[in-house]
């Protein structure tokens, strides 16, 4: 067995944590348990007793036969009333930590600095959240009650037989720990065939993907058969191993079963010796008998308790990780207010933005953003411009707070947003991305996002105003359609038009927006692109520019490259310096791209 | 389930013998309570020494015999499923690759990766189980019962009223739980989805300060879940009390009417005893049971889920035009002998669809020419291209390639005239070179290099540790999307196809080399006839002819300045790219 080491003890001391809410259900599990585990090792012996009032024909007295089976059934009862109400407990006990420490993981979740976001997988965090939480509950919850019932068995076996006859009791100490090397043996053998088995079915997994995925592709260069032979080739390799460490894994159990029998001879022949020397009655002997058959099997389970409890150990760390990750800094308190109030009680920024002395890198060891200025006046538009993958996206992180400078401050308003609440800075942004985010549900509860309370003609003049009423109205069931997880079932140009709409419907007095519309239609195009020149109308925008006429039009440009800004200005004065702008402009100017 | 036991055919021996030592092993484990009871009864009732140990000679054998037993079943076993799973695995890949695209479309990439991996696993392990525990476990239950009656029939009779009851009990709890296992795992999906959603949507929701609103929906979904699986959790928490209690209680009546029939002189201490082992037994047996059957219904509905999928019939037939065979085109039209491929009324509706993707597509290509197609999204684009190999036949009139209907040939023959690179710039892992001699398995270096200068890819792979041996990882997940699009058209070059198709295959590259592969393309020796789709005019407006397509109809064909002059769609798709100067800024 391994020792725990000193992060699990930490982790323990979490996960007891978690439990303190429901130590009621905890420690009656445990005294239950024990209740249970004593009483039905109580029961064999109550049968012995019976036996032994059974001997032969004329020795049969059934008034001592009659109390013990009437002890018997009351035992009965209240073993299984104890089981039952344990089974209770463990549930509740299971079950309400895991809600416990989902919405605990979920609520960190909103928190969470986007860099801990950007940096992890979805399908990572989604995983402890899900699965690392079933698993941390089952195994932990789940495989404490085993191991204490186990070796409460255990122990108590022994007890109960020690105190009928020790030589017995050490003919089945003696023989039991056998099936532990044996099944220690077995483990170690089969762990390699294990592991080659897994190897290969994760090369062959990968394979299946990649051919499947590319199934297209794979007929249209006629390569089905290569593909097929290359697959024979893992599939055959796969038999091979998983044949291996199929068989020796199933060996096991016959091995300790066989173990077990052992035992239970040894049991039988010692027993019915001390049995002829009067040391022991027939119905001690049974008693013994059953205890045989049902004690190594505790010893057996054990084994693979502790490798769940290590692994349940495992998961519970990855949870609490999560769950203690630092939080993004919180919010000012006091908070400076951002914007005044306007004649409907809303708080409404003019949309002044002052950009002062800004460094801003996402590792330290790569600067990206130094020294940074800028300031855009009401109503003015700012163009992002530069190749794919320059970092545009950094201005939308600062903009929003997604990410905080390291030097320098933001203003809007003049207020440094730092000192603002990042809610009362989001809610005088609209943001649309290239990548369309939209929550399973219907289109009308997407189009309400940023405002529930709005009104069936508010929403429907948002969509008008978008250019999505029309396809909207075309689906199925109209607003009320259901769409899939990240938009399922509608086209890329839709979603984008949704998003659009959403934006339409809340209107803040400040816009930033991603035009990146490659994979749309420039028929569609067009339509979004006079939906975001309605919505630019007098509100400061920051647009991701691919277009010239935006770009023309901006009175800012931001050039980018590699991350950083490298040039700013308006059209003329950046084509007259000749810099990267004018090399990026003529470029695609030359080529006759102007839609760049 | 009965294509699938074909598979199993090869393995028919096995299949027998590994339960029937499994059944072997279970015996020798029916016949342990009486050597006890011989052992109660003779040996220790008439003091008979080596008879006790005699007995347990004979209880350490049948231990050994039944280890040995149930090795040779674990072996056939496993033998047997394992083999079982491979070869239909196999052929399941098999048959995916004869599918078509319609086929594919229907079912689903996600689905076929799904059923060749856990869901085969499923009914490997279903399998081994079944062969090892289905006879077993009955055989046990009823093994018991039989063995009690030998004992003494009146007896047994207490067993003939507990296994039913067991049955009724174990059996029943699985039953109702099941389904509500099931709505279990849909709460947990919905958990499980919105999480996701937070995740990924983490800059919307926070933009629109939504993240309380999330955490109160989340709630209500978590609980959905809690409150569900305590309610399963009651459920299947009856099960071990209530079985507890009728074993027990019918072996205290056994003991009670085992005590009157061993006062009658009727039955044996030792045989009490016997009686009791068996009742032991049952439960653990059923239990077991109780598991496998569910196992094994996974395993069937899985395999059910892999039959369908091998039940597909592929949709296309192909004829045996290849190289070497001239089949005369049948048919009403006459094509020029330089024809290389035509369209005539084309149409094409997909499975399941109700409307036509493609309506009456008339077009005629020469031999070198360049043809430019362009529309919208979803206006039929790729539609068109793809039933030039077949990967989509027309509903409706003919395309044909070099004078014959694409029918005519046989896959391989038709394909390898064909070099495509679609849309998705797919690679496959592997080396670069391994990557480009998809396009012809024969190809020389020289050629290789050739494709690479020609697609503008030469400079980025040179560059690479190891050049053309550079590591491609899975899906060319080490590679920009730009460098992916350059080597899927390498890989259509290296192919000196007669007929190249790029579609869409310049929208990850920047607009510098865009022109430059599109000035390599133009000087190739022989030039291909080559089909460009795009949605932009300025990559199709120099091409010979220009198909125009909207909503899947034809809706204009010829150079740029004819379309320029007569076709509407044209024009607006035109003029929203170019803008006229006075709509600047509209």
């Amino acid at each position: 067995m391994t020792v725990i080491n000193s992060s699990q003890k930490e982790t323990l001391r979490k996960v007891l944590r978690a439990i303190r809410p429901y130590r009621v259900y905890l420690i009656g599990s445990i005294l239950l348990a024990a209740v249970t585990v004593v009483l039905t090792l109580y029961i064999p012996i109550l049968i012995g007793q019976a036996v032994d009032h059974i001997a032969a024909p004329g020795r049969v007295s059934f008034d001592k036969l009659k109390p013990i089976l009437l002890r018997g059934g009351i035992i009965i009862v209240i073993t299984a009333a104890a089981q039952w109400v344990m089974n209770i407990c463990n549930n509740r006990l299971t079950y309400n930590i895991v809600r416990d420490v989902r919405r605990d993981a979920f609520r960190k979740i909103g928190v969470l600095p986007l860099s801990y976001i950007d940096a992890h997988p979805t399908g990572e965090i989604v995983s402890r959240v899900i699965a690392d939480a079933d698993q941390f509950a089952d195994g932990l919850l789940m495989g404490f009650t085993q191991l204490f019932t186990g070796v409460l068995t255990i122990i108590g076996t022994l007890g109960f037989m020690l105190s009928v006859n020790w030589l017995i009791t050490i003919v089945v100490v003696v023989i039991t720990p056998i099936s532990l090397f044996v099944a220690a043996f077995i483990a170690k053998r089969t762990f390699t065939m294990f592991r080659l088995q897994s190897e290969t079915r994760g090369e062959q997994t990968a394979l299946i993907d990649e051919m499947i995925g590319g199934q297209k592709v794979v007929q249209a260069f006629g390569h089905e058969k290569a593909a097929i032979s290359r697959f024979a080739e893992v599939n055959e390799r796969l038999r091979r191993y998983s044949l291996r460490a199929t068989f020796f894994s199933s060996l096991t159990n016959p091995a300790t079963r066989f173990v077990n029998s052992l035992v239970y001879a040894g049991v039988g022949v010692v027993g019915a010796f001390s049995a002829l020397r009067g040391l022991l009655t027939i119905g001690q002997l049974s008693a013994f008998l059953s205890y045989a058959n049902q004690y190594t099997k505790p010893f057996n389970e054990i084994s693979g308790v502790v490798t769940e409890l290590q692994n349940a150990l495992a998961c519970a760390a990855r949870l609490f990780e999560l769950i203690e990750e630092e939080p993004q800094t919180p919010d000012a308190d006091p908070a400076e207010a951002l914007g005044s109030v306007d004649e409907n009680g809303v708080r409404r920024a003019e949309g002044r933005v002052e950009i002062e002395n800004v460094s801003f890198s996402y590792v330290p060891e790569q600067r990206l953003i130094e020294n940074f200025n800028l300031k855009v006046a009401p109503g003015q538009r700012v163009a992002i411009v530069g190749p794919t993958g320059c970092g545009k996206t950094t201005m939308i992180n600062l903009l929003m707070r997604f990410y905080d400078p390291q030097k320098g401050a933001i203003y809007v308003d003049g207020t440094d947003v730092q000192k603002a609440t990042r809610k009362d800075l989001r809610s005088q942004y609209g943001m649309v991305l290239q990548e369309t985010w939209l929550k399973a549900g219907t289109i009308r509860e997407n189009i309400v996002f940023g405002k529930p309370d709005a009104t069936e003609d508010e929403m429907i003049a948002a969509a008008k105003a978008s250019h999505a009423d029309s396809f909207i109205r075309r689906l199925p069931q109209g607003y009320d359609t259901v769409i899939g997880e990240e938009g399922g079932g509608l086209s890329q140009g839709q979603k984008q038009l949704l998003c659009i709409t959403r934006l339409m419907l809340a209107l803040p007095p400040m816009l930033i927006l991603d035009e990146a519309t490659s994979s749309i239609d420039t028929r569609t195009e067009i339509r979004i692109q006079r939906a975001f020149a309605k919505m630019m109308q007098g509100r400061t925008s920051f647009i991701v520019a691919h277009r010239l006429s935006t770009i023309q039009e901006a009175d800012i440009i931001l050039v980018m490259r590699d991350g950083r800004i490298v040039e700013q200005g308006d059209h003329e004065s950046l084509l007259k310096r000749g810099g990267f702008y004018a090399e990026l402009y003529n470029s695609q100017f030359a080529l006759g791209r102007t839609d760049a | 389930m009965k294509k699938l036991i074909v598979y199993l055919k090869e393995y028919k021996l096995e299949s027998i013998l590994g339960p029937l030592f499994k059944l072997l092993e279970a015996s020798f484990d029916l016949i342990v309570p009486l050597v006890m009871a011989a052992i109660i009864d003779k040996g220790i009732a008439a003091g008979d020494k080596s008879m006790i140990f005699k007995m347990g000679g004979v209880l350490v054998a049948l231990a050994l015999v039944g280890m040995i037993c149930a090795f040779t079943a674990q072996y056939f076993s496993a033998k047997a499923a394992v083999g079982f799973s491979s070869k239909v695995r196999h052929a399941l890949f098999s048959h995916i690759q004869e599918l078509s695209y319609a086929d594919q479309d229907h079912t689903g990439t996600a689905t076929f990766i799904t059923r060749l991996t856990s869901d085969i696993n499923q009914i490997q392990n279903g399998l081994n189980l079944a062969l090892r525990l289905l006879l077993r476990s009955p055989f046990i239950v009823f093994g018991a019962m039989v063995m009690a009656f030998t004992v003494n029939a009146r007896a047994a009779l207490i067993f003939v009223v507990t296994i039913p009851l067991l049955s009724v009990v174990v059996f029943g709890v699985m039953l109702v739980s099941i389904p509500l296992f099931r709505k279990v795992q849909s709460a947990l999906d919905d958990v499980l989805g919105i999480t996701r959603e937070n995740l990924t949507g983490s800059r919307v929701i926070r933009a629109f300060n939504k993240e309380a609103a999330e955490a109160e929906d989340f709630d209500t979904k978590n609980e959905t879940l809690w409150n569900l699986q305590l309610y399963v959790g009651r459920i299947s928490a009856i099960m071990s009390p209530v079985t507890y209690v009728i074993i027990n209680a019918a072996t205290l009546v056994l003991l009670w009417s085992g005590a009157i029939k061993v006062d009658r002189g009727i039955l044996t201490q030792g045989q009490v005893i016997a009686l009791v082992n068996y009742m032991s037994q049952i439960l653990i047996e059923l239990v077991k049971l109780a598991n496998l059957i569910i196992q094994i219904n996974k395993a069937l509905a899985c395999a059910n889920r892999v039959q369908a999928v091998l039940d597909i019939e592929p949709s296309q037939t192909f004829g045996t035009l290849g190289e070497n065979t001239t089949v005369l085109p049948a048919g009403a039209f006459s094509l020029t002998p330089d024809t290389v491929v035509a369209f005539q009324h084309a149409c094409l509706t997909y499975p399941g669809a109700g409307a036509e993707a493609l309506t009456d597509i008339n077009l005629r290509v020469m031999k070198g020419q360049t043809i430019g197609i362009i529309g919208g999204t979803g206006s039929g684009k790729t539609s068109v291209i793809n039933m030039i190999p077949r990967f989509y036949d027309a509903t409706d009139g003919e395309v044909r390639v070099e004078e014959q209907p694409v029918q005519y040939y046989l896959k391989e023959a038709l394909r390898a005239k064909i070099g495509l690179v679609p849309q998705k710039a797919q690679l496959f892992q592997g080396t670069i070179r391994e990557n480009l001699l998809w396009g012809n398995p024969d190809a020389s270096e020289e050629a290789l290099q050739k494709a690479l200068e020609i697609s503008q890819a030469k400079e980025f792979v040179d560059q690479k540790e190891g050049g053309l041996d550079a590591v491609v990882e899975q899906n060319g997940r080490n590679l920009s999307g730009g460098q992916r699009q350059r080597l899927t058209i390498a890989r259509a070059l290296v192919r000196q196809p007669e007929i190249l198709i790029l579609d869409d295959s310049a929208s990850a590259l920047d607009f510098a080399t865009d022109a430059k592969l599109r000035q390599a393309l133009e000087h190739l020796d022989p030039k291909p006839t080559t089909f460009i789709v795009s949605q932009r005019t300025s990559s199709i407006m120099h091409a010979d002819q220009i198909l125009v397509l909207d909503d899947g109809a034809q809706v204009g064909l010829g150079t740029h300045e004819e379309l320029l002059e007569k076709c509407e769609v044209y024009k607006e798709i035109y003029y929203s790219q170019f803008p006229k100067k006075e709509e600047v800024g509209a």
